[in-house]
């Protein structure tokens, strides 16, 4: 199951040197028909952020037709306009906030429940604690969504903090399930060997076991960081106090005041798109091979 | 294998391992747990989600049969949800195998098909509204195809539609990878072996790829329906639940009415149906899915 992961990455950060003879007969046997389909393919994911990008720099009057004609003369002004409507700074470092918090909480915590729990499987406590962890992967949202927005609003966590809670907590039942499958291919030598030296076991788990656990943490790190970043749903019922909008729920308030000017809102779009894109542009290899190595785990 | 040794059999547990799950049982039960038991302890009052509310029994329940909001909210979410799953797994499967095969710039390509899972669905939805309403009629009505002049969104008949298009396009980024990293399991002596013999591509997707990849087929269709099934923000940025009613999932009324209809308890009710035909619908999946588990 772990081979897959491996030799994809070493595969992916092969430098890029004179290709041995072997590698360059599977070249010419290149499939170029496939390959076109594929890129053609390939243009419905991109179509979308073309139409975005091209209305995004029109003025209003330029807009009808398909919209998929070139602007002419390229109106950045748009950009300006919707940084300041969306008061895009504040929505950027809320979002930027949540995520990061969301991310190092989970990465921190959900790792240490699911090591003790995958040491101890065997017994009836912490199968237990595994199975209802898990059992909680069917329940749909809506169903807890609206008795936990009172009790976030009772505990004074209809903000930012709450929503790094809530987003490490519904992860929980998810990322056990990973870790645990991982932390159990984990040889128990180490561990016995580091025991007999007197170590504890904190100390075992942060210095042996969080660093092998370096691959499933960027999965891990990859799938809440998405998740937090767009999520919509949440920021919408938790947060009350407008200034700590996210970047998707500030697209939605302001959707209303877009309306009547399409290449502003698509402006606010991109750059509300773009922090994350961006990211994945230079991470792309590293972020693809990490969601892989989730699903065959 | 090492990893069956239980060197800890028989010892007692060291407290330390119980220190480190306890404070996350109780922070999960807090936000998890006892949030579900409320929901489903009003589901049985008339709670508006504000003031005065008394026990009502049974009656939420007995009522949500006759509501045809209810009801509409139900044959939606599962036609469009049904509808989904097949296409995005029928889709992803065909742009994996694609991507699998001999191609050029695969890390490139494997790449662009990953960007709909990295963007927020409900900021795409805006795009998509517009493309929808403006642009495919601007283009449908140049090419002279009378039947899509109007917006898809508009009419209620086809509005799912386009709640489906979006849904694929995004979810389609995820299970792509998800089926490549299945493909890339199998040897290529399999396939070679297989054309010596002169098995025709189909025969050879038939016998080889499908069955070997098929746990990942199962976790894609469980995963797809159930998220599927909670459809929310696609439908917020597309068509806000119209025209009408006729795209209101049931997460959507759900949140509208216990946020903003003062029905508190009876869409607590709701919800509760809800969870119980997830949890059905689940456990039918999971039966699947453990008799596949053997060849994963």
């Amino acid at each position: 199951m772990t081979a897959t992961a491996e030799s994809a990455a070493p595969r992916t950060s092969a430098p890029s040197g004179p290709a041995p003879k072997a590698l360059r007969r599977d070249r010419a046997k290149i499939n170029w028909w496939l390959t076109a389909l594929v890129a053609v393919c390939s243009l419905t994911v991109l179509i979308p952020l073309y139409l975005a990008v091209v209305t995004a720099l029109k003025t209003p009057d330029q807009l009808g037709g398909t919209g998929f004609e070139l602007p002419i003369g390229a109106r950045w002004e748009n950009f300006a306009e919707a940084w300041t409507t969306v008061k895009f700074p504040r929505a950027l470092l809320n979002t930027a906030l949540v995520t990061v918090g969301a991310v190092l909480l989970t990465l921190l915590t959900n790792s240490m429940v699911a090591y003790a729990i995958a040491r101890n499987l065997h017994r009836k406590f912490f199968k237990g604690l595994y199975l209802y962890f898990i059992a909680a992967l069917f329940v749909p949202f809506p169903i807890i969504l609206l008795s936990v927005v009172k009790e976030t609003a009772i505990l004074g966590l209809d903000n930012q903090l709450g929503l790094i809670l809530l987003y490490t907590v519904y992860g929980l039942s998810f990322n056990i399930f990973v870790y645990v499958a991982y932390i159990r291919s984990i040889p128990l030598e180490l561990e016995e060997a580091a025991l007999t030296d007197g170590a504890s076991t904190w100390t075992i788990f942060w210095r042996i076991i969080f660093p092998l656990l370096g691959p499933m943490n960027a999965t891990v790190g990859i799938l809440t960081c998405l998740w937090a970043w767009n999520d919509f749903l949440l920021p919408l019922v938790i947060l009350s106090d407008p200034a700590a909008q996210t970047l998707p729920l500030a697209q939605f308030i302001f959707q209303g005041q877009f309306n009547t000017n399409y290449p502003v809102a698509f402006a606010s779009y991109l750059l509300a798109l773009a922090p994350l894109l961006l990211v994945y542009l230079f991470a792309q290899r590293w972020v693809v091979s990490g969601v892989m190595r989730g699903s065959t785990k | 294998m090492s990893t069956l040794t239980r060197p800890n059999v028989g010892r007692k547990t060291p407290r330390v391992f119980y220190f480190m799950v306890l404070p996350a049982l109780v922070i999960f039960a807090v936000f998890h747990t006892v949030p579900l038991l409320s929901g489903i302890y009003f589901s049985f009052t008339n709670y508006a989600g504000y003031g005065e509310w008394s026990f009502v029994g049974l009656s939420n329940y007995i009522n949500l049969f006759r509501d045809d909001r209810i009801l509409n909210a139900y044959g939606f979410t599962f036609l469009f949800a049904i509808v989904s799953t097949i296409a995005v797994n029928v889709i992803s499967l065909a742009v994996a195998i694609a991507l699998n095969g001999r191609i050029k710039f695969k890390t490139g390509f494997r790449g662009i098909f990953f960007i709909p899972n990295i963007l927020s669905i409900l900021i795409v939805g805006y795009v998509f509204n517009y493309l929808f309403s403006n642009s495919v009629p601007a283009i449908a009505e140049a090419l002279g195809i009378n039947a899509l002049t109007t917006s898809i969104l508009a009419g209620a008949d086809t509005a799912w539609i386009g709640v489906v298009i979006l849904s694929v396009w995004q979810a389609a980024a995820f299970n792509i990878i998800i089926y490549l990293a299945g493909l890339q399991t199998i040897g290529g002596e399999l396939y070679e072996a297989a054309s010596l013999d002169g098995a025709s591509s189909w025969r050879q997707f038939r016998s080889i790829t499908f069955p070997l990849i098929g746990a990942f087929f199962t976790i894609n269709m469980v995963l797809s329906l159930k998220n599927f099934l909670q459809v929310f923000d696609q439908i917020v940025s597309l068509t806000a639940g119209g025209p009408g009613t006729s795209t209101e999932s049931i997460s959507l009324l759900i949140y509208r009415g216990g946020f903003e209809g003062g029905e508190y308890g009876y869409q607590t009710a709701n919800a509760v149906i809800y969870l119980i035909v997830i949890i059905a619908i689940s456990f039918v999946q999971l039966r699947i899915l453990q008799r596949r588990e053997a060849s994963f």
